[in-house]
């Protein structure tokens, strides 16, 4: 991410791109540090083994750690899309298709011979319809807008490595971006990652796009934690800067090596006492949490899974790599995805190197592509940054269906978040997470029509009662526009 | 081969504020193509494109009319349209954004504000220019930001040709920041920035003579020069009306105070850039006769100036009579703008939003900007008269697909190599075998 890049090739006035000061940052340190304590709960007392305060369980996926999703799906109508064009996010596309959901599943994706009997049906003719459009990576809530100094919140940018920091913990239920990515990006899942001012970032969290009062409200059950980690010139610029390590790329990888292996000592010694950074390292050795390691360069890249090989993880996914192209091969090789956008260059020195093909490059050479936003307006864009990536490709004579670049922002995003058992593509007994766009979802002509989370309409172009409004907006100017 | 089209040269007597390239541009004809002038018409199946002496001479139907020529580009349908003029970018003062030494882009160092002026130091072979020009774009604003102090330094008028000679017009415009990024730059409060202004614009109205006794006192903040005598002297043109003065503002009560400065005045030639909110004051600015460039894309409230952004701005400025330019930075690069013009279509089919037509669009990647920027039908349309600056299109130029195939400038091709189309080729595979991957070039 690039909180802290000023991409200064941007006119701009808005401060956009200048969220975060490292002034405010470091004075938030002292309320971080308060909100880390007093975190015990009494335990049963009729246990006379038993300490007499213990916390809850550190780790477990969803509902079963601490801070558990509350989110329960909202009502929906049994639903049938008819005569539409479907791309069901695993590669396939019928046209003249069918899809059926009902309690919050898919129950069926075909052709025009599938019964409706029991369905609201809708007339999809002339529309398309997708799975839900899911990000890989977002900063919505923990760098939410208004963009002001007091919402910078997803750089614990105090120390290089903070991997006891979670990013829900961050989460503004509120950030009226959520909306946005709804209404026009169809996004009905997304990561939101800490930034990368370090290393080790802390632990992202992935949220269903539903409005909430909390963040648990939001927190996708059963989704595994992610771990943000940082390559490059954002860590060694920041703690450089103040005189301290890593001010170089070896710094950088030095750091991380020693970090890594006193997680492995953490690991190996029975009476540690807890230390949350730890938990959240022994996750990622155990495969429990899954790593999406922002990084640029591809040299940085082939060193960061040769360290992950020393260590014993395994990276996920990178994020930006912008220079993924250069290395297809050895990312097919260890099976990484890139979390990438179409176009972006230039910003900052590692960005120099990036090319439309990157995607198309990287899929030619057989390695796995998602296309991301890390931004709050092109979160809202994600189809089209996808068919911009699709079109380099094929004026290189890359072959890319219109169905496989659609698994780019669905189903190969799923994958890389280990939701895809759930969400990510049409198909049976998965979240009815789904987009009826007014036209072809790769033209920039087209929009979200209608978006259902878990079966339930959340966004209609044509109901003002179906498009949510944040409690930030409301009795401000523009309040429930059509945005 | 010299072949006869069914087209007549219509001659055009056209006052010539471009110079063109008459040296290397070849005279030709592009036939059967898809036409967008830019005038905010929709396009013309069938169309022809006629450059003689690096302008064109016509555009618009083959309706018939015979003409004679060396050079007949037979496009096959393709969409051709002009040039697209992107403003207001930073183009060729930087090449890496976060490398300082590369970025000439802010100067909140130095004891200069409007006294800036970036005509001497435009690089014309910056990779962003070759970029752009590569998107179809071939004629630009640039300029420094306000960084130092409210005011921005003189931007110019460039092309983006890559000769020697990028600057058409040098100190074509004064750029001020007023609503919150000018507040802050005048030392934390938009009154600030207002007293700033009217002390400025009162100081070059003594040096150029019409009112008052020039004071030579500078106007600072410890070490920080908010007017030194230098930039009040930029600034006579300024309160003269002979440059246009660019105002960077977005919300709405921001905007009528704005407007409001003319009373005091009177000969400001005022561009609004942002209006982030214009579209809750279409109507004054409408009745004021401002321009507007405006980002097509913002909908977020990024600041407590625009509460109220919306996709819709745009398309409700203009139905209130506002003349609006889609802003060069609604995306990430100003090659995104023919995509921001796209997403402004789409708009017509969401119940309750105000979009373009799909001619406005473009006009408004093109014309408009053209226009704002001093160009009024010399620049951003093919129209007799206009500069030679023609693309052709492997598609829809609005769709995220659609790629310029040809570039031409003053009817001059341009290449549309980059560090970008060479990184492209290089990787087109991963084979070593015989070399390192330095040697294929």
């Amino acid at each position: 991410m690039i909180q802290f890049q000023a991409r200064s090739g941007r006119f701009n006035f808005k401060n956009k791109t200048h969220r975060a000061t490292l002034a405010v940052l470091a004075s938030t340190l002292v309320l971080a540090a308060c909100a880390t304590t007093g975190s015990a709960s009494a335990s049963s007392d009729s246990d006379d083994e038993a300490p007499r305060y213990a916390a809850a369980a550190p780790m477990g996926e969803g509902s079963a750690g601490p801070f558990p999703s509350t989110y329960q799906r909202y009502p929906g109508r049994p639903t049938a899309l008819v005569g539409a064009t479907v791309f069901d996010g695993a590669g396939g596309m019928i046209a003249n298709g069918t899809v059926l959901f009902r309690d919050g599943e898919v129950v069926a994706v075909g052709g025009s011979d599938l019964s409706t009997e029991g369905y609201d049906v809708i007339d999809a003719t002339g529309k398309f319809v997708t799975p839900g459009i899911i990000d890989i990576h977002s900063h919505l809530g923990d760098y939410p807008t208004p963009s002001v100094d007091a919402h910078s919140d997803g750089n614990e940018a105090t120390s290089p490595t903070t991997p006891e920091v979670w990013a829900e913990h961050s989460v503004w239920p509120h950030d009226p971006g959520f909306s946005r990515a709804l209404a026009n990006g169809g996004i009905t899942s997304l990561q939101i990652l800490p930034g990368s001012a370090n290393l080790m970032g802390g632990r992202s969290v992935t949220l269903k796009n539903v409005p909430s009062r909390t963040v648990q409200g939001m927190k996708f059950p059963g989704a595994p934690y992610g771990f943000k980690m940082a390559c490059g010139e954002n860590p060694k610029r920041v703690y450089g800067n103040r005189g301290r390590m890593p001010s170089t790329r070896m710094g950088n990888f030095a750091v991380n090596r020693q970090t890594w292996f006193d997680a492995i000592d953490y690991a190996n010694r029975e009476d540690a006492d807890r230390d949350l950074a730890m938990e959240t390292l022994v996750g990622v050795l155990d495969g429990e949490i899954l790593v999406h390691n922002h990084c640029y360069r591809a040299d940085e890249m082939a060193l960061v899974m040769d360290m992950a090989k020393e260590v014993g993880y395994r990276v996920t996914a990178f994020h930006h790599a912008v220079e993924a192209y250069k290395i297809g091969d050895l990312l097919a090789e260890n099976g990484v995805c890139s979390a990438i956008w179409a176009d972006w260059y230039g910003f900052k020195m590692e960005a120099y190197d990036g090319i439309l093909e990157n995607a198309a490059l990287l899929q030619q050479a057989g390695a796995c592509v998602v296309i991301h936003s890390d931004s709050e307006n092109d979160i809202q864009r994600l189809n089209q940054e996808a068919a911009k990536a699709q079109a380099a490709g094929q004026r290189l004579g890359i072959e890319l269906s219109d169905a496989d670049v659609i698994s780019w922002i669905t189903l190969n995003a799923a994958k890389a978040m280990g939701i895809d058992d759930m969400t990510g593509s049409l198909e049976p007994g998965k979240m009815a997470d789904v987009v009826m766009w007014n036209g072809d979802p790769l033209s920039v002509y087209s929009r979200p029509e209608r978006v259902w989370v878990d079966g339930a309409l959340l966004y209609d172009a044509n109901d003002r009662s179906r498009r949510p409004v944040s409690d930030f907006e409301l009795g401000q100017p523009g309040e429930g526009d059509v945005k | 081969m010299k072949r006869l089209l069914t087209q007549q040269l219509a001659l055009a007597a056209s006052a010539i504020a471009i110079a063109a390239s008459p040296a290397a541009a070849q005279d030709f004809v592009i036939a059967n193509a898809t036409v967008a002038t830019g005038d905010g018409s929709e396009p013309i199946e069938d169309g022809v494109v006629i450059v003689e002496d690096g302008r064109v001479t016509y555009a618009g139907a083959a309706d018939g009319r015979t003409y004679s020529t060396d050079r007949v580009i037979d496009v096959a349908d393709a969409w051709v349209t002009p040039g697209l003029f992107a403003t207001v970018t930073t183009l060729g003062l930087w090449d890496v954004g976060a490398v300082s030494e590369s970025n000439d882009t802010r100067a909140g160092g130095s004891p200069f504000s409007a006294a800036l002026d970036v005509a001497p130091i435009v690089n014309p072979t910056s990779q962003h220019i070759l970029v752009s020009r590569s998107a179809g774009i071939t004629r630009a604003a640039t300029t420094t930001l306000p960084s130092g102090s409210i005011f921005s330094g003189q931007g110019a008028m460039i092309d983006l040709d890559g000769d020697a000679n990028p600057v058409m017009r040098a100190r074509a415009f004064q750029m001020v920041a007023l609503g919150e990024r000018g507040g802050r730059l005048a030392g934390g409060s938009r009154a600030s920035a207002f007293v700033l202004f009217h002390a400025a614009l009162r100081e070059a109205q003594a040096l150029s003579g019409s009112t008052g006794t020039p004071q030579t006192t500078e106007i600072t903040i410890d070490d920080e020069v908010l007017l030194s005598r230098f930039d009040a002297e930029a600034l006579v043109p300024v309160v003269n009306g002979t440059q246009p003065l660019y105002v960077s503002v977005e919300r709405a009560s921001d905007i009528r105070s704005v407007l409001a400065l003319r009373s005091e005045f009177p000969r400001l030639d005022m561009v609004l850039v942002g209006a982030g909110e214009g579209w809750l004051v279409a109507n004054e600015i409408a009745a004021a006769g401002v321009p507007v460039i405006a980002d097509a894309l913002d909908d977020l409230p990024e600041t407590f100036e625009v509460l109220a952004a919306t996709q819709s701005n745009i398309g409700r400025m203009q139905r209130a009579g506002v003349q609006v330019a889609i802003s060069a930075n609604s995306g990430t690069n100003p090659r995104n703008m023919p995509q921001a013009a796209g997403n402004l279509v789409a708009l017509q089919r969401i119940p309750g939003a105000s979009g373009l037509s799909w001619g406005q669009a473009f006009a408004a990647i093109s014309s408009v900007p053209a226009a704002i920027s001093g160009y009024g039908g010399q620049a951003g349309v093919l129209a007799p008269g206009a500069v030679g600056d023609v693309v052709i299109w492997d598609g829809d130029p609005l769709e995220v697909g659609s790629v310029p195939t040809r570039v031409f400038i003053n009817g001059v091709e341009q290449s549309l190599a980059s560090h970008q189309s060479r990184l492209r080729e290089r990787y087109r595979d991963l084979d070593e075998s015989d070399l390192p991957k330095a040697y294929d070039r």
